[in-house]
């Protein structure tokens, strides 16, 4: 084999590529049918984004860590940046806005700020003497970084996004070992604080979506319209589907949104549990790569950012499933490789273009690990 | 993990692993949460959800069913269902009101009546009724709507059927109309059906009283249908199963052509077959277009309907009560008869007569001279029965009138019957509690005072008397109807009867004019003028003081068929009345004969009732526009 095919071309990462092209090509399928069996609007423009960042991520796979590390805070500060140009536009255009038109191609800065405030906490806690750990000093920077970001998304507001800043940058630190009663009592003390967020710190329609997830048949044509036709669309697919273009909740315009974040609604209408098994399979190797690169890591920062994103790529997935099966209140989170949006396929691959660096990483140089 | 213990970096290290792992861990746990949770929607709930999806993408909508027909005794038909296009509103789905109906209206070329009356249905309409807009349209309007049916959310078009009476106002009376259900209706019976557009049901008449047998069954369509109701394709369609049709007794043509000849007067015609009780002919005009109802009326014609002095909305048949007047005095001889009054016993009329301390005139001021009983019948006079009424007795005029049927309500299907009165002493007592007196028994004895009947009344009676039967009149056609019973009167005082209403038309009588111009048919009949009001008031000339003319008849006299009754709001006396009653049977005879006698005089009163309906409906219509164009002008006059 190694004989026939190039080396840089054999050195590429095609487990990887294999399954993310897989689960690429399979939304596109969705998405084809989706369009009442058209390659336009969606498919067509899916499956070539995701060539594109695909190639940008490979690129990126090129990039020595050290480069990740330097270029950590300053790409962080820019976001901040962005993020705040963002919400004085909203501010004068009256209304939330979370984009920037750069002409070519709109930029969400909350989006580029998952991987980010991943890269930073993990910086953080790489550069932190592992004595400190156990210390005030350990828990105050990361508060910072995660918490000055997610503060300006979440006045957006946009809580979706803001949650998954902030879940990426925990789940790095705590693999970065802080103190496990941090986390409980955390945990104990969210418990208090939802509640009180839920009725004091939520907006009007934030908490209607909230009261119609915990009982979408109140408001079938409102707000619990979506939850109520996606989980028709998924019932009714039962094992094996309806079959490839055969969705009736979806052509009939029941399902909405049924191309961006009910797209697995879609796929489960035509393809059913098996479709449904195949994509959560999908998803887990995925993940298992994501973490075995992590764990292989022989470096700290590596290990940390890679945990990092793998769980930003996990928040993702869990959350848009929840939803639409149900089980959590309708966000705004699409479903990654599946779901049409170019944002949120540029943060992904960005996520996965980092694990495919710190995978490159020369295990020589290690020592540190085991 | 002590606080105070420090931490090495390979210490780091497996806490990092461990922690990864129970990270991997979570991660697994949620998956498989998530799988199972998709199972359990998928799988376990398959069957709700697929009835849902099922519910959501098929929608079934009814079909109205065609309503049972109307036919005549001859099977022609009076009621029909025509095939057409049709628009409804259903309001709930409906976004901009105005801009809806405005749209429609430009598409549809609806006029201002009509724009009225869909807004004020609009207004009233709970939302889940539909509101008409515009049925019998052409296939040409009605794609027009459907192409624009994306811009116009809650507008329906359909193909249907529609009520059609082809002949037109003559059988508004008779056969009613159809409508939208009210509210109130829809919410005793919340059948689905009642709320489908196209559905009508019997408003009034026959059309109400049968609507049980006329409704028939629904039939459905399937249809696929998106979330914004475009129809994508048809599943399958089950065909409604029409109403029965009702075979009626009339004979729609004589209907028909009594209902013209009744003309510009405000009248009705009878005819019953006096063997059987089939009723052959109830016209009452004028009338509304019952077609124009059953599609909504407009505000301006029912207005003009309304205010119409010739009470347009009642069917004078049966709710015209009048005096009977002189068409009861066959009636009242043939109870003198049974009462044991020679034939022969004369009275001697000079015009007038006291009783008590008034003067009681005969018709004749003149006075009819020596009067005898065929006499005071086939010449009117009042004075014989002035007379004897007071020597045999109001009990036994009241008897007789009873025994032939006047103040019954009859078991016809209109449950509006208005039927009279016939007076005698206890039955003044308990209405008036006042005692009879002998003014009252002269005024009963010649059909006027308390004496009240219906035309329908006044046939049967006739009927009683043609064939001495006990004849009932009904409007359903049965083959299988028995012959009715004898009243039990005797052979000679019946043709003593027949003889004297026979010398009214065809003897030394008061309706000489109206003998029928058929060889070998004599008509035999009673005149009758019934008073309005006094008769100084009579004479002012004013068209609603004027007398009330009637005639009863029957025919042929020899051995008789036919029996009726015309009554003529005041039409100034029974000459008003009986030249109708002489066509109605000439067309029973010979058609064409009396075709050309109406149709020379429709053109003078300016065509067919449709045609003088529609031309007054349009003064009417220019005359309110003007008057609320002066006032809006004398409004704006105001303002500056």
């Amino acid at each position: 084999m190694a004989g026939i095919i190039p080396a840089p071309i054999a050195s590429l990462p095609w487990r990887i590529m294999m399954i993310l092209s897989a689960m690429t090509f399979f939304g596109a399928m969705v998405l084809y049918s989706a369009a009442n069996g058209n390659f336009e609007p969606w498919a067509a423009k899916h499956f070539i984004r995701f060539m594109i960042s695909l190639v940008m991520a490979l690129i990126m796979s090129r990039l020595p860590i050290s480069f990740w590390k330097a270029i950590t805070f300053p790409v962080y500060g820019i976001i901040i940046i962005l993020l705040l140009i963002v919400e004085m536009m909203g501010f004068v255009g009256g209304g939330s806005q979370r984009w920037i038109n750069l002409g070519f191609m709109t930029l969400q800065p909350s989006e580029l700020m998952k991987p980010a405030v991943v890269l930073a906490v993990a910086y953080f806690y790489d550069r932190l003497p592992p004595t400190k750990i156990n210390s005030f000093d350990a828990i105050w920077p990361a508060l910072v970084i995660m918490g000055i970001p997610w503060i300006i998304v979440v006045a957006q507001p946009d809580l979706g996004t803001s949650i998954a800043i902030l879940f990426g940058g925990l789940v790095v630190a705590f693999v970065a070992g802080l103190p496990l009663r941090l986390f409980i009592g955390g945990g104990a003390a969210l418990a208090v604080l939802i509640p009180i967020g839920f009725f004091f710190g939520l907006k009007e329609y934030q908490r209607n979506r909230v009261l119609t997830f915990l009982d979408p048949e109140s408001d079938p044509l409102g707000t619990g319209y979506h939850i109520s036709q996606s989980k028709i669309a998924i019932g009714s697919g039962g094992l094996s589907g309806k079959g490839f273009l055969n969705g009736t909740q979806s052509h009939l315009d029941y399902l909405p949104e049924g191309h961006t974040d009910f797209v697995f609604s879609t796929m489960a209408e035509e393809w059913g549990l098996l479709g449904g098994l195949a994509v959560l399979f999908g998803f887990f190797l995925i993940m298992r790569w994501g973490l075995t690169v992590a764990m292989r890591s022989p470096t700290r920062f590596g290990q940390l950012v890679a945990t990092g994103l793998t769980c930003t790529i996990f928040f993702y997935a869990l959350v848009n499933l929840m939803m639409v099966m149900g089980l959590a209140p309708v966000v705004g989170i699409p479903l990654p490789f599946l779901s049409h949006g170019g944002s949120s396929m540029m943060t992904i691959m960005i996520c996965i273009g980092i694990i495919m660096a710190i995978e490159r990483q020369p295990r020589g140089r290690s020592g540190q690990l085991r | 993990m002590k606080k105070t213990r420090p931490v090495s970096a390979a210490q780091q290290g497996f806490t990092f692993t461990r922690r990864t792992m129970f990270v991997g861990g979570v991660q697994a746990a949620f998956g498989l949460i998530l799988a199972g949770r998709m199972a359990y929607i998928s799988v376990a709930e398959n069957e709700k959800y697929k009835l849902q999806a099922e519910s959501n993408r098929v929608n079934l909508t009814l079909i109205p069913p065609r309503r049972g027909w109307f036919i005549d005794r001859s099977g022609k038909p009076i009621a029909t269902n025509r095939a057409d296009f049709r628009v409804d509103i259903i309001p709930d789905r409906v976004v901009d009101k105005d801009a809806t109906v405005a749209t429609l209206s430009q598409l549809l070329s609806l006029n201002a009546d009509d724009i009225e009356r869909i807004n004020r249905e609009l207004q009233q309409s709970r939302g889940f009724q539909p509101v008409q807009v515009a049925a019998g349209l052409d296939y040409d309007s009605y794609s027009k709507v459907s192409v624009r049916l994306p811009e116009l959310p809650g507008v329906s078009p359909r193909q249907g059927f529609s009520r059609y009476y082809p002949s037109g106002p003559a059988v508004g009376h008779l056969i009613g109309y159809v409508g939208i259900v009210s509210a109130e209706e829809y919410k005793e019976n919340r059948d689905p059906l009642l709320i489908t557009p196209g559905f009508k049901i019997g408003k009034d008449g026959l059309e109400k009283a049968l609507e049980k047998n006329l409704q028939g069954k629904p039939g459905a369509k399937r249809v696929e249908v998106t979330a914004r109701g475009k129809i994508v394709r048809e599943l399958e369609t089950r065909v409604d199963t029409p109403g029965k049709p009702v075979k009626l007794t009339i004979d729609i043509d004589l209907h028909n052509y009594a209902a013209r000849r009744l003309g510009r007067e405000s009248g009705s015609v009878v005819v019953m077959d006096c063997e059987t009780g089939d009723l052959l002919t109830m016209a009452s005009m004028p009338s509304f277009d019952p077609n124009s109802f059953s599609d909504g009326i407009g505000v301006s014609e029912y207005k003009w309907l309304r205010e119409n002095d010739h009470v347009p909305l009642r069917n004078k048949t049966l709710r015209g009560l009048y005096p009977p007047g002189s068409t009861i005095k066959p009636m009242n001889i043939l109870a003198f008869l049974e009462a044991g009054l020679d034939p022969n016993a004369t009275v001697t009329c000079r015009g007038g007569m006291r009783v008590g301390n008034r003067i009681f005139h005969c018709w004749n001021r003149g006075g009819h001279g020596t009067v005898d009983m065929a006499k005071a019948v086939y010449q009117s006079c009042d004075i014989y029965f002035y007379h004897f009424a007071q020597q045999i007795g109001t009990d036994a005029i009241a008897k007789m009138s009873q025994r032939l049927g006047l103040g019954d309500k009859y078991p016809l299907e209109f449950s509006n019957q208005s039927y009279g009165t016939v007076p005698y002493p206890a039955w003044k007592e308990k209405k008036y509690g006042k005692k009879w007196t002998v003014a009252d028994t002269v005024n009963a004895s010649i059909g006027q005072g308390y004496v009240l009947s219906n035309p329908t009344q006044l046939a049967v009676m006739t009927a009683r008397i043609a064939s001495g039967r006990k004849i009932m009149p009904h409007l359903r056609y049965n083959e299988e109807r028995k012959a009715a019973k004898s009243m039990g009167f005797s052979p000679e005082h019946l043709e003593y009867v027949h003889k004297a209403m026979n010398d009214v038309v065809n003897g030394p009588g008061t309706a000489r004019r109206a003998q029928l111009p058929i060889s070998g048919v004599q008509m035999a009949g009673k005149t009758g003028t019934a008073q309005v009001v006094s008769l100084d008031k009579s004479k002012s000339g004013l068209w609603k003081y004027k007398d009330h003319g009637l005639f009863v008849f029957f025919a042929p006299f020899d051995k008789p068929k036919y029996a009726g009754a015309v009554v003529i709001e005041h039409g100034g006396g029974s000459g008003a009345a009986y030249p109708i009653a002489r066509d109605v049977m000439t067309y029973m005879f010979d058609r064409d004969k009396a075709m050309e006698k109406l149709l020379a005089l429709e053109s003078g009163w300016g065509g067919t009732p449709e045609q003088r309906m529609e031309r007054e409906l349009n003064i009417f219509r220019s005359a309110e526009n003007a008057a609320k164009a002066a006032k809006n002008i004398a409004e704006q006059d105001g303002e500056t």
